[in-house]
């Protein structure tokens, strides 16, 4: 049978660094493919090779067995290849019917655009996949995930025979998730070939049906994803044996960390109960928009409660801002590290001293010694990998970005940590880091609040889960007494 | 137009504000992109550490070079030029741009911008001189008094602008640009009525000293920018407070999670900058003798230019102001030269015009391209 795409041997270097050494890869057509690899596997390389942003150094790329060359990313259109990109770029002041047709208006009389062609065949689209959005909304007045849903609206309708989908879910909720889902079977069915790219294994085992994994670089293998395992594939990726994905030690103390009663903010949550003993890890799940990160921005002073009470240590306290919050000993990982979490011009070291810097330098001047010893503790203690302390956070992954977020905090020594998605967007080797820190943290008495939208991740940590729903809680379980589809079930 | 202003939905600020968010996350993105493709091939530490090293070192000393390559073209092209005299009249020429481009510095770090300064050194200017003045109608009652009166008059009125204008920026969230270009107006404003829009002659020998004195052979206005520029430096790199001006300016949404107080940095960027251009307007009137109504005119691009030309980043954040002293000695320079040379103002503010762009694009080309 003909393969939609063949690609063999490819290489790029950067200034000499390989960051593709030997990418290879084949779709069949009517399939999902997955596309597997840690952060730094060469995946990202490998995908703007084949949208026409970077040129090989060397290899093949054959499309339905001819050789193809792309220059540019029109190039990879014409020829059949959309992709989606994680990293989203609407026009913000333009409709979703705009957005989708951009460069290419139907056109009307003297010159003009369609409007009322291009309004119909874009709703056509966002029908036919189901995606509940009108194509005359502006775009900035849509969620992120609807932005997702329209930004892949926009790669069907160049009617592609290759879908590249760059974790097409990082940013939307599970139930426009399985929407998403629905729409690849289509794609599918349709005889497309769709590669999808995730860090989320359980995603991967659910949609796709074959894979290839790249490490350092290069291929390491392929397969269908029938004759492998989870654990296999974690081995394939990493690269190495892990333990328990989930390294769980600690256990919940009887004495309460963090206790809110009646928790309301008018249009965003509703009262909102709940008390975590120290040493407990405490899960909140949900959809987007259910109200997850709000109740953080409450109990961390971004945004103000119309009611309810916090208790931290089993004393009442008022936070009025963030800076109350970290007097009481709370810290927040927010959900979107480089929106809200690093300021990405600064050095890995004024990052990790962000949080603390009164503390470290109580006089005007700076404590310079104490902010570099500080940061070295920090980078030891949670293997940050970065050539010196001094150069932007910027250049780092997004596994060791996010544990430099959680550098700064701990370096604050919190009670109460209050993680929004604290493993977004980081590689399988660096959530189980990320896993052991959050885990030892609870296991030396402190008080974790996490809220996540991977359900694997929710039930692997989590001693016990609340469910949001609508701004709601839906109610609290532990986690022996729950599973993924009644999380899922509550959640909607 | 189809039914556009029909669909048209009234959450315009909101959507503003997030589609400027959005372009500064944007920004940050193509800069990780890029050096992620460097840091993509992951073990080769040791070359990703060169090219890093060689990006720091243009982004540190490239504009320094630039600085030096101009001062050598000029020194060979004219031997009038590495005078001693020519030098201190370069260095006085700078140091009234200098004090404001530092003050401007400040701001802009924080993602702001002060276009009220030159209209601040008039302002500041005429109501110090009016205390320290000898003519007899010019002045008000009792005038002169002392000069230390008079200056700290002066410092005064600046720092309250700053504070006004600080004040609308950072609790009334306005624009910067908005807010400062109304402080432009209503300072000039102010200073015409103030001096019923004459000008402040016979400022006291004591007072004029500031401006032509000297300190061991060295102009005291020098002097001052030397001090000026010592202690931001001492500030914005040594001190707690420096970094909450690169964390506000980087990312007020990170800044605020970490407990940053956005509201006073921002306050306190205006009030020092407003504070500075009320000492440059005291050095401009120390140095022509009286307070005219009209001074610095312009002024703020200037100083905007020197950052600029300095390397310091538009969307705050990214900057030094050792950067800023270089960018304004640069501008000096070039007018020296092209003055030494002959060459009509006009064609100066030409050249002027295409160092401050030259400059901007290099920069563009240096981070953003191949």
């Amino acid at each position: 049978m003909e393969l939609l795409l063949d690609v063999e041997g490819l290489k790029k270097s950067f200034g000499g660094v390989a960051a593709l050494r030997d990418g290879r890869f084949q779709l069949r057509a009517g399939t999902v493919h997955a596309l597997c690899g840690g952060n730094g596997a060469g995946k990202s390389t490998f995908l703007r090779i084949l949208m026409g942003i970077f040129s090989r150094d060397a290899g093949s790329i054959r499309r339905r067995g001819k050789e193809v060359e792309f220059a540019n990313p029109a190039d990879a259109l014409a020829s059949g290849i959309a992709i989606i990109e994680q990293e989203l770029s609407p026009v913000p002041h333009m409709t979703v019917a705009e957005n989708i047709y951009l460069g290419r208006e139907p056109k009307a009389r003297f010159g003009g655009i369609d409007f009322r062609a291009m309004n119909r065949s874009a709703q056509g689209l966002l029908d036919d996949l189901e995606f509940d959005i009108r194509a005359t909304q502006y775009m900035m007045n849509l969620s992120v995930a609807r932005m997702q849903l329209v930004e892949i609206a926009k790669a069907l309708s160049h009617d592609a025979e290759v879908i590249f989908m760059d974790e097409p879910t990082s940013a939307i909720g599970e139930r426009e998730a399985q929407h998403l889902f629905a729409a690849i079977r289509r794609l599918q069915a349709q005889g497309r070939g769709i590669v999808y790219v995730s860090h989320r294994l359980s995603e991967i085992f659910q949609i796709a049906d074959s894979y290839t994994v790249f490490r350092d670089g290069a291929y390491v293998g392929s397969g269908a994803l029938a004759d492998i395992d989870r654990p296999g594939l974690i081995r394939m990726i990493v690269g190495r044996e892990l333990s328990e994905e989930f390294a769980k030690t600690n256990t919940p103390t009887s004495e309460p960390g963090i206790e809110v009663a009646a928790l309301t903010c008018p249009n965003k949550i509703e009262d909102i109960s709940f008390s975590v003993h120290k040493g407990e890890i405490f899960g909140i799940y949900g959809l987007m928009g259910a109200g997850r990160t709000e109740i953080f921005n409450c109990l961390f002073g971004l945004d103000r409660p119309s009611a309810g009470s916090i208790k931290v240590d089993g004393t009442e306290v008022s936070i009025a801002k963030p800076a109350d919050a970290m007097a009481h000993g709370l810290a927040l990982v927010t959900e979107d590290r480089k929106l809200t979490g690093l300021n990405l011009a600064d050095s890995v070291r004024a990052n990790i001293c962000m949080a603390s810097l009164p503390e470290m330098s109580p006089a005007f001047a700076m404590d310079r010694a104490r902010e570099a010893d500080a940061s070295r503790g920090m980078r030891e203690k949670f293997q940050i990998k970065a050539a010196r302390d001094t150069m932007p956070v910027s250049s780092l992954s997004g596994g060791n970005q996010q544990k430099v977020v959680l550098g700064k905090w701990f370096l604050r020594n919190p009670k109460v940590l209050l993680l929004d998605e604290p493993t977004r967007g980081v590689d399988v080797g660096a959530k189980r880091e990320i896993y052991r820190i959050i885990s030892d943290f609870a296991a030396s008495g402190g008080t974790v609040v996490m809220i996540s939208s991977e359900i694997d991740e929710v039930l692997g940590m989590s001693d016990r889960i609340m469910v949001m729903r609508a701004g709601k809680s839906a109610g609290t379980f532990s986690r022996e007494e729950t599973d993924a589809q009644s999380l899922v079930h509550l959640s909607t | 137009m189809p039914s556009r202003s029909s669909i048209y939905q009234p959450e315009q600020g909101q959507g503003v504000r997030s589609m400027a968010e959005e372009s500064v996350m944007s920004v940050g993105d193509n800069k990780n992109a890029k050096s992620g493709k460097n840091a993509n091939g992951g073990k080769n530490a040791n070359s990703w550490f060169g090219s890093e090293q060689r990006r720091l070192l243009i982004q540190e000393y490239g504009i320094f070079l630039a600085f030096l390559i101009l001062v050598a073209v000029l020194s060979v092209s004219n031997e009038f030029f590495l005078t001693a005299g020519n030098i201190s009249n370069v260095l006085l020429q700078t140091s009234i741009n200098g004090v404001l481009a530092i003050g401007m510095t400040f701001v802009i770090l924080t993602r702001g911008i002060d276009l009220s300064v030159g209209s601040v050194v008039a302002l500041a200017g005429i109501v110090s001189a009016s205390f320290v003045t000898s003519s007899a109608t010019a002045g008000i009652a009792g005038a002169p008094y002392p000069v230390a009166l008079g200056l700290g008059i002066g410092l005064l009125v600046g720092i309250a602008c700053g504070a006004v204008s600080g004040v609308i920026v950072s609790r009334f969230s306005v624009p910067a640009f908005v807010a400062t270009l109304g402080m432009l107006s209503a300072a000039r404003g102010m200073t015409l009525i103030y001096g019923g829009g004459r000008p402040v002659p016979a400022l006291t020998p004591a007072f004029r000293w500031i401006g032509t004195g000297n300190i061991l052979g060295i102009p005291a206005p020098v002097v001052i920018l030397a001090v000026v520029f010592a202690v931001s430096w001492w500030i914005l790199n040594r001190t707690r407070f420096g970094r909450y001006i690169y964390a506000v300016g980087g990312n007020p949404h990170a800044a605020r999670t970490s407990g940053i107080n956005i509201t006073r940095t921002q306050f306190a960027v205006y009030v020092i900058s407003g504070g500075l251009a009320g000492l440059a307007g005291m050095l401009l009137s120390a140095r022509t003798g009286s307070a005219l109504p009209q001074a610095g005119i312009a002024y703020e691009l200037d100083a905007i230019a020197a950052v600029v030309i300095g390397g310091t980043s538009l969307s705050g954040g990214v900057g030094r102001v050792t950067g800023t002293l270089i960018g304004a000695l640069i501008i000096g320079v070039m007018n020296n030269g092209l003055d030494l040379m002959g060459i009509q103002s006009y064609y100066q503010q030409v050249l002027k015009g295409a160092l401050i762009v030259g400059a901007v694009m290099l920069d563009q080309k240096r981070n953003y391209g191949a």
